[in-house]
């Protein structure tokens, strides 16, 4: 007997794996930051299916209402995307500021060489 | 070893600086002839290039504002591009009095790769506020601990540099609050860093970029800083990946 919650789950993470596949099919999500997202629909959709897996998993944690595990599971998956993309966006701004710093530098130089055109 | 003013470059981070800026950049002419003074101006919205360049400096103008640190550090690669053999950090509100450059540069000269113009060491009357002084209090103990040698300012931004450093800040700088990180990193890579009592003013215009809750966050950032600096090897000093 299936329950209304395993549906819904099952429907849930069927629904977030076809979006990022689209996403990444439309080229509008890159593979390399797409990874971690189809583990983790993965992840929840190998719960959603597999019940048993689940018990065993709330029961190994301590969890009495087995569906709390998969929130469980959500959460830190979650978790763990924000903090990669804290590290993706701590990059970002590195090099953006490297740019900023060769962009102020090129502009200086190209301000002296037009300088000594003129006085030349 | 002398060094020639010709090789000395002022370095002058500036935000927002309009009415102090060239007064800055023209007493440091005068105190130093013969050296290059680089404003660097970190997405300012008023006329500080203008008034830089109309006093005569050299002017990075950043595109958009990218903190004192990444402002400092593009300083430092133009020193090491041009070959100078010695930066000078000065502030661009006037704070700093440019006639102590000297007595960096005579430290440097003795052999220090970094010289820090302090403002408790006896000279000047300089008195910071109570949540200021005790962060700074914190960060000289902790690198006095960390680094085994003796600091009693470690937030002034009045400091010269010599070529070994600013190859090395070429490289690695820290970015937001950089000045006690910089001094750990430099001792962590076995550089020779020194006080020297300084002088220092009144500010001439603006108002500390540093206020109430940016404090807490500057003591607690610093602390990190130099804890994760601590845990992580020395940095070494062949050329890597500019960070």
């Amino acid at each position: 007997m299936i329950s209304r919650v395993q549906v819904v789950s099952i429907l849930g993470s069927l629904t977030l794996l076809v979006l990022i596949l689209e996403l990444v099919r439309r080229g509008k999500l890159a593979e390399r930051y797409s990874l971690l997202w189809i583990a983790t629909g993965a992840v929840l959709l190998v719960f959603s299916l597999w019940r048993g897996l689940l018990d065993r998993f709330a029961a190994a944690v301590g969890i009495f209402y087995p569906p709390s595990a998969l929130f469980l599971v959500g959460l830190v998956f979650i978790l763990l995307l924000i903090l990669h993309f804290s590290v993706i966006v701590s990059r970002l701004a590195r090099k953006n500021r490297r740019l900023a710093q060769r962009l102020a530098l090129l502009d200086e130089r190209i301000r002296e060489m037009e300088k000594e055109k003129i006085d030349g | 070893m002398t060094i020639d003013a010709k090789r000395i470059v002022v370095l002058v981070p500036a935000r927002n600086e309009e009415h102090s800026v060239a007064d800055v950049v023209l007493e440091v002419s005068a105190a130093l002839p013969g050296a290059t003074v680089v404003v660097i101006d970190d997405g300012s919205t008023d006329r500080t290039a203008d008034e830089a360049r109309r006093a005569g400096a050299v002017v990075l103008s950043m595109p958009f504002n990218v903190g004192i640190g990444g402002a400092m550090q593009t300083g430092f690669i133009y020193a090491r591009e041009r070959g100078f053999r010695a930066a000078v950090q000065v502030d661009g509100d006037g704070q700093h009095v440019p006639s102590e450059i000297p007595r960096l540069i005579e430290c440097l000269e003795e052999g220090a790769d970094m010289v820090i113009g302090a403002r408790f060491l006896g000279r000047g009357d300089y008195r910071a506020p109570l949540l200021r002084r005790l962060g700074m209090h914190l960060f000289s103990a902790a690198l006095t601990v960390l680094t085994r040698r003796s600091f009693h300012d470690t937030t002034s931004g009045f400091r010269a540099t010599g070529r070994r450093g600013i190859e090395f800040f070429a490289r690695t700088y820290p970015s937001d609050y950089p000045e006690p990180e910089a001094i750990l990193l430099l001792c962590r890579a076995g550089y020779d860093v020194r006080e020297v009592p300084a002088r220092i003013r009144e500010r001439e215009s603006g108002a500390s970029s540093i206020t109430f809750f940016r404090s807490i966050y500057y003591m607690i950032k610093v602390l990190l800083a130099i804890a994760m600096g601590m845990t992580r090897r020395a940095p070494v000093r062949r050329r890597g990946e500019e960070r």
